[in-house]
């Protein structure tokens, strides 16, 4: 039997995600984002444990503002990442499965990321 | 033996990432909090703020969790929009030997010279 054609938008201006899409979709982005810089992690760690002179290195890196704002990116990738997992976990044994909570639980962990990825700025910045 | 790539592989995968997903959930927060309590102000304070049997175990365990979800994480990513198998399977090693390098040279650092001495 022939699948029935189903219209497809890939056109990104076309395409309306709803918050527990967008929070899926960042959840993805986020963890690729935490794998990329693991190993930037362990090597800056590695740094500032071998001497006095790595450490200090490592301390002026952080102190660049690009270095700040990698990190801030950083930040927002991790507590994203942490709470949509914790969502998942949650719907995972069946919590909050209906629609108008599905969307609250969304709507909680764009703000609890926003929140604390605002409380790492003000300290990288403030 | 389970076939390395296709279907009838989500069962066991989908445990792992959970699994390992409460592993990291307890895990790195009381690290973070450990970290922000005594933030390190010179290389000594940071030596001893790692030194720490427990914390430097803690560490390792969360690496261990972490390079195991990410590697179902990354994995799925890759089913998903890369095609090409055998792209895709260079690809997975690429994957596999970071996340095995960076969980192997943070134990190298964790438990090396720098911290032989305090063990």
């Amino acid at each position: 039997m022939k699948p029935v054609p189903r219209p497809v938008y890939l056109d990104l201006f076309r395409i309306h995600l709803p918050l527990p899409g967008w929070v899926s979709i960042l959840h993805r982005v986020s963890g690729a984002l935490l794998f990329l810089a693991l190993p930037t992690g362990v090597w800056l760690l590695s740094v500032s444990l071998s001497d006095e002179a790595g450490y200090r290195y490592v301390s002026e890196v952080f102190a660049h503002p690009l270095a700040r704002t990698a990190t801030l990116v950083l930040v927002w990738a991790a507590s994203h990442h942490f709470f949509a997992g914790l969502r998942h976990l949650a719907l995972d044994v069946h919590w909050g499965e209906d629609l108008a909570s599905a969307r609250r639980s969304s709507l909680a962990v764009m703000v609890a990321a926003g929140l604390a990825t605002g409380l790492a700025a003000w300290r990288l910045f403030g | 033996m389970k076939a390395a790539t296709g279907s009838h592989t989500g069962t066991g995968t989908w445990l792992v990432q959970r699994a390992t997903a409460v592993v990291l959930a307890l895990a790195l927060p009381l690290l973070l909090l450990r970290f922000l309590a005594a933030p390190p102000l010179d290389f000594a304070a940071w030596q001893a703020l790692l030194a720490p049997l427990w914390l430097r175990l803690l560490m390792l365990l969360a690496a261990g969790a972490l390079a195991l979800h990410a590697w179902v994480g990354v994995r799925d990513i890759l089913m998903d929009y890369v095609h090409a198998t055998g792209l895709r399977l260079t690809i997975y090693m690429a994957v596999i030997g970071t996340l095995a390098t960076s969980v192997a040279w943070l134990a190298a650092i964790l438990f090396g010279p720098v911290f032989g001495r305090a063990a």
